[in-house]
């Protein structure tokens, strides 16, 4: 077993998406990713069930193993029962344990995953608030959104009697007790430590690449920037 | 495989006694859905619902964004359930797909690999000192209205029915991939055909349409929308269900999970700003209501009150077609009765011929 497939071994997503694929291709067929991208999940199995290293390496330094939206869409279609989507979230995790996903457009994307929804969660308890999404990063909320944003206080409090604040509620502000739990979860959990991974990373690439680090204008060049050589 | 074959595909779903876990799209999209839903299970239904102020974020968006590793989102999973236990509830009710999907695959990962559960069963209680009970009844909120329907079609104001043609509404029904494709048998009717939301549309005197791409997937891919450089991703397959169901000509699409509305919603806002393309009758977009709205519009709750001003495709020709009375001035007023001004104008509103999506025969 090379070493690659023993790391991802230890990953139950891994153990449960991969049992002995035939390479028929239905994956493929239904995948919103494959229909979009240049992106062919029955080859990705296909490479990973052979078990090379030096293959595999490759795919986990790769813009390949980014593409997939884990929709699951493969999961009930397919009939030996694999789960490419389980294989993807096994591979990105190693990836970003092993400092690879840089090495990739796609993949230095996680550190705006990481900044906006991670640092969400932290501080908000949320994967989103409205504060957050502001219209300028996303036009594509439209107008009544940027109506919402503006008027905040006059539309969620008549749907909430505790928009950011404490109590019960939607859009309740989390009390610092249950953050501060949250916080812990993520520090015995290995939550707070990939986290770090993500931004040490980040870090050196940038620096890598010619930015001051992994700031404000590396940050929106990774949001923004597509190569367009994806299709 | 028949359509029948959706009765194959049935789960209990508890009567009463509910513990109530948010999500965190619908909350900020749809706040109306779940004030809606909260009062319709406690008020109309006279069920027990509990919101509890203590729960978070199951964390699922960054968990399938895959910046939160199995092993944090298992143990805030187990948090939730420890809240459940010590608030007295054994039911878990879930308002979010992507959670639903979540609490279903951990409950299973752990059955299968318990070497999981015990792991978390100790970083749980050694983060934060508790200890949990898995529920004995987890369902979505759309499967508690779904269990209910027939209750609820009894207490109904309104049906789902044209008033200008008597006619039944048609309606294009998105259950969203996590509800089912992850474990078929935990939605009803599974990934195939899927019935939790055409059971309630049926009941309540509409009509399905069945498409092509029925089941192909809202377009929200997670990190293809969360950065922006990715977003090409999300409104082509959101362009793709709309161009496959615009020629059976829908008079609205209702979506269960909050994610996929609010994709179908604003997806049709952009897709008309940037080539003039709209979807529904008479140039406009094609209304997009969440199923609490559709169950509040059917118990005679006003639209207002349901925030579907909150839409970006205005929802007034249904609620005509539908015979609603509402007042249209009541759109734009906040808290207290205060004007607070209109949204800037789109296309996707705008009855345009100019705009209007030809349908190819």
């Amino acid at each position: 077993m090379g070493k690659y497939i023993e790391m991802l071994s230890e990953d139950v997503r891994f153990k449960e998406g991969l049992k002995a694929c035939m390479n028929c291709g239905v994956c493929t067929a239904v995948c919103p990713a494959a229909s979009f991208y240049n992106y062919d999940p029955r080859q990705l199995i296909s490479i990973v069930q052979r078990g090379e290293d030096e293959d595999i390496e490759a795919l986990l330094k790769s813009d390949t193993i980014w593409y997939c939206g884990e929709c699951m869409s493969c999961r009930p279609r397919c009939p030996r029962g694999n789960t490419p989507g389980y294989i993807i979230q096994a591979l990105r995790t190693l990836s970003q344990r092993l400092g690879l996903f840089v090495e990739s457009e796609k993949g230095r994307q996680q550190l705006a995953i990481k900044r906006t929804i991670g640092d969400n969660i932290l501080s908000t308890g949320y994967c989103l608030v409205p504060k957050h999404i502001k219209p300028a990063m996303h036009p594509e909320q439209g107008t009544v959104w940027e109506w919402i944003v503006e008027h905040d206080q006059d539309i969620y409090t008549k749907f909430t009697p505790s928009y950011c604040k404490v109590g019960a509620g939607a859009l309740r502000k989390t009390s610092d007790e249950t953050l501060a739990e949250l916080e812990r979860i993520f520090e015995v959990t290995g939550g707070k430590a990939l986290f770090e991974a993500i931004e040490q990373h980040s870090e050196r690439k940038a620096r890598e690449m010619g930015y001051e680090g992994a700031d404000e204008k590396y940050f929106m060049d990774v949001y923004t920037h597509n190569s367009n050589q994806h299709y | 495989m028949k359509r029948s074959s959706w009765t194959d595909y049935q789960k209990e779903i508890a009567d009463n006694n509910y513990y109530y876990a948010r999500s965190c799209i619908r909350q900020n999209f749809f706040p109306g859905s779940e004030k809606a839903f909260l009062n319709i299970l406690s008020k109309d239904l006279g069920r027990d619902i509990y919101d509890d102020p203590l729960h978070t974020s199951c964390t699922g968006i960054g968990y399938h964004g895959d910046i939160v590793p199995l092993e944090t989102i298992m143990t805030v999973v187990a948090r939730q359930f420890a809240l459940m236990s010590e608030a007295g509830y054994e039911n878990f009710t879930s308002s979010c797909i992507t959670s639903f999907g979540i609490y279903t695959e951990l409950l299973a990962t752990w059955e299968e690999f318990p070497e999981t559960e015990e792991r978390t069963r100790e970083n749980l209680y050694k983060a934060t000192g508790r200890e949990f009970t898995k529920p004995k009844n987890l369902a979505h909120t759309s499967d508690v209205i779904f269990h209910h329907r027939k209750e609820i079609g009894q207490k109904a104001k309104r049906k789902l029915i044209n008033t200008y043609t008597g006619e039944p509404l048609k309606v294009v029904e998105h259950i969203g991939c996590h509800y089912a494709k992850i474990f078929p048998k935990s939605g009803i009717g599974g990934s195939e055909f899927p019935y939790v939301l055409a059971g309630m549309v049926e009941e309540w005197g509409g009509e399905i349409v069945d498409y092509p791409e029925r089941r192909h997937c809202c377009g929200f891919g997670f990190r293809n929308y969360l950065v922006q450089a990715n977003r090409g991703y999300s409104i082509a397959n959101s362009h793709r269900k709309l161009e496959s169901m615009a020629p059976f000509k829908p008079d609205f699409i209702v979506t269960n999970c909050p994610g996929c509305s609010m994709f179908l919603d604003k997806w049709q806002y952009t897709i008309a700003e940037m080539e003039g393309t709209t979807f529904g009758q008479n140039g406009c977009g094609i209304p997009v209501l969440t199923y609490e709205e559709m169950a509040g519009l059917v118990l005679g709750y006003d639209p207002w009150e349901l925030g579907m001003q909150m839409h970006q495709v205005d929802v007034e020709p249904l609620l005509d077609k539908m015979g609603v009375e509402y007042d249209p001035s009541a759109k734009y007023l906040g808290v207290n009765g205060k004007y607070i001004g209109k949204p800037k104008k789109a296309i996707v509103n705008s009855r345009s011929k100019e705009t209007l999506y030809r349908i190819k025969r």
